[in-house]
């Protein structure tokens, strides 16, 4: 197992971004657009981390013009340029799900500190 | 020029390629391997060679296997790999996981994980009956016959082991090798459990 690891070892990012469920977040993802890169960003609340090596991910949602959107991104990928801490959120669970079916004042989170 | 490996499954993951897109990939520990033993055409009517891999202790050996080995290092499995090349190798070569390049279409050989005695429905991928609205058919296998025949037509789809068997996993991309940690990574995934032994070759289908 030691050898897989060392395989995903070469891909892992060093500067691991640090954040947590709960926290608001805004994700610079690399987009490839008719052949030219450029950065887009995705702003909202991180819902869900998932942990598994280098297939580690998180689920970021935010809701835009009344839509709910969520994204998720795998946290090692070279596309995911980086990852800012907006706000840090005080939440007492790691899957915030129940997200999903609020709205409005309901969907707020407190700020920690 | 075909080549050929002998490895031993590790497990899968997935890497990032340039683009930044992910690839399932295996993880093989492939060789090193040395050759034992050349099969000719003149002495055995084909051309082949004898491909050692894993060490294996002195006091582990048989007789037979001392004498078959002589003065070569002892290893665990011993496979021979049809090449039209075989002339080319000499005994005592050493195989390392090098041989291949990143691009690679490769072939891959192992056993199948062992299902045990499996249904029509795994096994046959037959089609199940209604779990309720009071069928009391569920998993079964069906009809077996038309009444006229009489008898069950031999090769009748039934239940019975399943897995355990020969696999080859045609053209299969390699996408990483690393001689220094025997390594190869080939995308998608391959037959068997892990930690058994794979046989690795350039694809039939690789123009």
């Amino acid at each position: 197992m030691d050898l897989v690891k060392s395989v995903e070892g070469a891909y892992m990012k060093q500067d691991r971004p640090e954040f947590s469920p709960g926290d608001t977040v805004r994700v610079h993802v690399k987009v490839v657009e008719g052949g030219r890169e450029r950065i887009q960003v995705f702003e909202g609340v991180v819902i869900a981390k998932k942990s598994g090596g280098l297939s580690e991910t998180f689920t970021v949602r935010r809701v835009s013009y009344g839509v709910g959107v969520e994204r998720t991104f795998l946290l090692n990928s070279p596309r995911v340029d980086k990852v800012e801490v907006v706000r840090k959120g005080r939440v007492r669970r790691a899957k915030l799900y129940y997200m999903r079916q609020l709205t409005g004042k309901a969907a707020r989170i407190k700020e920690k500190r | 020029m075909r080549k050929a490996i002998l490895g031993k499954k590790i497990g899968m993951t997935q890497i990032f390629s340039d683009e930044g897109h992910a690839i399932p990939v295996t993880v093989v520990k492939a060789g090193p391997c040395v050759v034992v033993q050349k099969r000719s055409l003149e002495k055995d009517g084909y051309s082949a060679i004898c491909v050692g891999f894993e060490d294996m202790k002195v006091t582990r050996a048989n007789k037979a296997q001392k004498g078959y080995f002589g003065k070569l290092p002892l290893k665990r499995f011993v496979r021979e790999f049809r090449l039209d090349d075989a002339e080319q190798y000499q005994v005592g070569q050493e195989i390392k996981a090098d041989v291949f390049q990143p691009g690679d279409i490769v072939d891959v050989t192992g056993t199948s994980k062992g299902k045990g005695f499996a249904g029509g429905i795994k096994r046959w991928n037959f089609k199940r009956g209604p779990m309720a609205h009071g069928s009391k058919y569920h998993r079964g296998p069906g009809s077996l016959q038309s009444r006229d025949a009489s008898r069950v037509f031999k090769g009748r789809k039934l239940p019975g082991r399943l897995g355990g068997e020969r696999v080859t996993t045609q053209a299969l991309k390699v996408v990483g090798v690393d001689a220094e940690r025997d390594v190869i990574l080939i995308r998608g995934s391959i037959p068997g459990p892990k930690g058994s032994l794979v046989a690795i070759k350039s694809s039939v289908k690789a123009k």
